[in-house]
């Protein structure tokens, strides 16, 4: 156990407390609250879509207004919700799986949580500007974002600035923290699933954040300036746009997803009371999902008319990256197999995440075939296929790791009752949400349209009965989480039997301050990796 | 490791540097959008300096009075190491850019390949690089170009020499020769300075004389792209050398003690190198 000694700084009082915090499990909670936030504002802006869908017609809003919920839901929901959740939870957990005192660099770790309201403060405005919010789609293709945009463009394309800068700084100081603060004796190779995720998480970051702040500069100029980047009539070019955009936009998609892999990977062992099988090939999975992320992009733009030859390449790589997905699948398998399984809230949610990611893995290589994505191109198809890795994907491993940690960071165990509950209700819901998706793109219905032909009807009606109950249920999230920090049953320092690492170790709730001296690593005894 | 670890006490700066940059971005998005807001964009600015300063000014403070241990070091040093990578990364996008269009974009425009289509955008269109007619008569294109074998060669001339006395200059530093250091440093600055001249003289020739301008086509845009976002890094390099200078001044460093000094040069060589691929692929070929 760790000796708690007196520290030296005393924090700040009140309000300025969060304000100037440098502390790591702070931050990570100033994360944690600002993505639940964003998470229910770009649920709403969901349900307004869903509402509005739920029959053939315009019954609700405008179209204009419905672009922009579509634009605004998507970009919240990845760089507001999904991305700072995974931050939030790196800041918490990884100084406490790699026995570290904090994050490396710990005033830049305020700075870049404290960009983030900034960012969506300002693209939230423009919803109230002259001209209205950005409606050509969270992937902004020029020239609907250029040419035809709205003026506030400017403040969108600033917000992504600040976002990204955000992003990068992050991911910078976890790629220091990783590798420079481990407890001694912790090799890389002993490090936890979700720290090595992390790990190269934080790399594509830093690759990917700066093309996407190149091509929203050259957007600015293209607007601003006079410059015809995204122009053909001036020797540019709008598929330009597509190719820089969908090379930060693939790997990115990964960096939503690769932390999740590590919390599903902490998960199964824990509850299936075995070690994970095939550690190392969870790691060398994981680097070369990412190393063959740069080389799928154009998978976005099999339709804009590629040359052959650059078809094939992107549909042969597409392809390829199902492969070590499926080791991970594989080996999330072995790992149950003949454990003594039993079914936690946590549990629930990543058994739930194996499933249900699987499905959007599939329905991704189906979209990789070229001439079969002629077909499902810009079709609910797609939306159903990303839905299904991001929402009972990514979203569901951050719950799961939520409910997993939440008795460390508060001290008491969240509602079991409730949590299942949670959980039946969400899995329903976001079943009956993006299921019949696939149907109506199959069948042909365009995406990012507020009216439909009237075959679609009944699939949508059913999304839209989905989806409200997936959106209300979240609600029990919140319950959970605030009778959670509030009381209940008191958690030990190590809450779940099968659990390992050194996160354990701590008094729950983690106290403020924790490993100010290096605890004792023994490879031999302590390496998930361990023979 | 001797056993307890260095965490830095609490700051203002960072949380200042959050709001200053809240009044640049309001400031900027209301003058580009509206055209209003040019006073909130200066103050932001302004006060974005103002932060950096005190920022560092802290940092440097701390580190003076032997506060970071070998770990803070490494820190340190990684994450400038994996900044400049990013920096790498953003330039890469920006020459990504060139080479899609010399490559593939204005060929396909002139009916290349399996894209004959886009070539009736504009039947009378001729692809080629440097680009004097864009495919469209409402842009008008340059009426020449920048000769590589003049100004350029004279910058790439300045910036190489000034790699080799930023070496000498940390060569100097390294071992306790503070003055030749000083001397180097100040010759490395001047370089620098001189190349912003130049840069400067070849931007007004540009706009004057060549009729170069952001709005030339995309031979125009790419130029002003890439040898303009060097050039800011180059001013900002430039800044930081001065302010390495000055600490020298000031006795900061030690021969084996001077991360702030190595951190500036990798940043310095690191434009160099930017500007190579430049003066290849945007002025010579
Ligand atoms: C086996 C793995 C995967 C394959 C083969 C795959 C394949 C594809 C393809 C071919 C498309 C383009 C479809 C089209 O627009 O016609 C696509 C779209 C998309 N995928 Fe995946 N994908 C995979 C995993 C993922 C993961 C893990 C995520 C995120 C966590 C994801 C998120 C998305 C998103 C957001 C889009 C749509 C973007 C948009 O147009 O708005 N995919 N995927
Ligand atoms: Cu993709």
């Amino acid at each position: 156990m760790q000796m708690q000694t007196e520290h030296a700084h005393e924090p700040p009082r009140g309000w300025m407390r969060w304000l100037l915090t440098t502390n790591h499990k702070e931050i990570g909670s100033l994360y944690l609250l600002f993505s639940l936030a964003m998470l229910f504002v770009g649920g709403i802006m969901a349900l307004i879509i869903r509402a509005e869908l739920f029959q053939p017609g315009l019954q609700l809003i405008q179209p204009e207004f419905f672009n922009q919920m579509t634009t605004m839901h998507g970009l919240i929901m990845v760089f507001g919700a999904v991305m700072p959740a995974f931050v939030g939870l790196a800041n918490w957990m990884i100084p406490l799986q790699i026995g570290a005192p904090d994050m490396a660099l710990p005033r830049l770790n305020n700075f870049s949580f404290w960009l983030l309201p900034i960012a969506f403060g300002l693209l939230l405005s423009t919803l109230w500007m002259e001209g209205g919010g950005p409606n050509f789609g969270w992937t902004f293709y020029a020239p609907l974002s250029t040419t035809y945009a709205p003026p506030s463009t400017s403040f969108f394309i600033l917000s992504i600035h600040i976002a990204g800068i955000s992003s990068i700084l992050g991911a910078i100081n976890i790629i220091a923290t990783i590798f420079n603060m481990r407890t001694p004796g912790m090799r890389l190779m002993d490090m936890s699933l979700f720290v090595w995720t992390w790990l190269i998480t934080a790399f594509l970051l830093v690759a990917v954040m700066p093309v996407l702040a190149g091509v929203v500069t050259m957007m600015l100029l293209d607007i601003n300036f006079g410059t015809s980047f995204f122009n053909a009539a001036g020797g540019g070019d709008p598929v330009l746009f597509q190719h820089l955009f969908w090379f930060f936009g693939h790997p990115e998609v990964y960096i939503m997803i690769l932390p999740a892999f590590g919390i599903v990977s902490l998960i199964v062992p824990t509850f299936a009371r075995k070690r994970l099988f095939g550690y190392r090939s969870m790691v060398y999975a994981t680097a070369s999902i990412a190393i063959l992320s740069f080389t799928v992009w154009a998978h976005h733009m099999f339709t804009v008319g590629l040359p052959l030859a650059a078809q094939l390449f992107f549909m042969y790589m597409t392809m390829l990256i199902a492969v070590p997905t499926g080791v991970k699948v594989f080996n999330w398998i072995a790992t149950l197999f003949r454990g003594s399984i039993s079914f936690e809230v946590p549990m629930l949610f990543a058994l739930a995440f194996i499933v249900q990611f699987t499905i959007g893995g599939l329905s991704g290589v189906m979209l990789a075939i070229v001439p079969a994505d002629y077909q499902y191109h810009d079709t609910y198809f797609v939306v159903a296929h990303f839905h299904y890795v991001l929402v009972p994907g990514a979203l569901f491993a951050i719950i799961a790791g939520v409910y997993y940690w939440l008795p460390k960071w508060t001290g008491f165990y969240p509602s079991e009752s409730l949590g299942k509950l949670h959980f039946w209700l969400s899995v329903i819901g976001v079943n009956l949400t993006f299921f019949p998706m696939h149907f109506s793109g199959l069948a042909g219905m365009p995406r990012r349209i507020p009216d439909y032909a009237l075959q679609f009807a009944d699939f949508n009606m059913v999304s839209s009965l989905g989806a409200f109950i997936f959106g209300l249920s979240q609600i029990l999230l919140l319950i959970v989480i605030y009778r959670c920090v509030k009381g209940g049953k008191p958690a030990p320092a190590k809450p779940w039997e099968g659990a390992e690492g050194l996160e354990w170790t701590v008094p729950s709730p983690a106290p403020l301050h924790t490993f100010e001296q290096p605890p004792v690593f023994d490879p031999q005894r302590d390496s998930p990796s361990r023979a | 490791m001797s056993g307890s670890y260095y965490v830095p006490a609490a700051s203002h700066w960072p949380i200042a540097a959050v709001v200053a940059i809240a009044l640049m971005a309001v400031g900027a998005g209301n003058e580009l959008a509206y055209g209003r807001g040019g006073m909130l964009l200066v103050f932001g600015l302004l006060g974005i300096m103002w932060v950096i300063f005190h920022w560092f000014a802290d940092v440097v403070r701390e580190s003076r009075a032997g506060l970071y241990d070998e770990q803070m070091d490494r820190s340190f040093r990684q994450g400038m190491g994996w900044f400049i990578f990013s920096e790498v990364m953003f330039f890469a996008a920006f020459f990504g850019t060139l080479f899609y269009v010399r490559a593939f974009a204005l060929p396909w425009l002139d009916g290349e390949g399996a894209k004959g289509i886009t070539a009736l955008l504009w039947p009378d269109f001729t692809a080629s690089w440097p680009l004097m007619s864009p495919p469209s008569s409402e842009v008008k294109g340059p009426t020449g170009t920048v000769d590589p074998w003049h100004l350029p060669l004279i910058n790439t001339v300045l910036l190489i020499s000034s790699s080799v006395t930023l070496t000498l200059a940390h060569h100097a530093l390294k071992v306790d020769k503070r003055f030749t250091c000083l001397n180097w440093l100040g010759l490395t600055l001047v370089l620098g300075a001189v190349f912003l001249v130049v840069q400067g003289i070849e931007y007004v020739e540009a706009y004057q004389q060549l009729g170069l301008t952001l709005q030339a086509g995309i031979y125009g845009g790419t130029f002003f792209l890439l040898t303009g976002f060097h050039g800011i890094h180059v001013t900002l390099g430039a800044i930081i050398l001065a302010v390495m200078w000055l600490r020298l001044m000031n006795g900061h460093f030690s021969g084996h003690q001077h991360f702030g000094f190595e951190a500036a040069a990798w940043y310095w060589h690191f434009v160099d190198v930017v500007w190579i691929g430049l003066f290849l692929f945007v002025y010579v070929f």
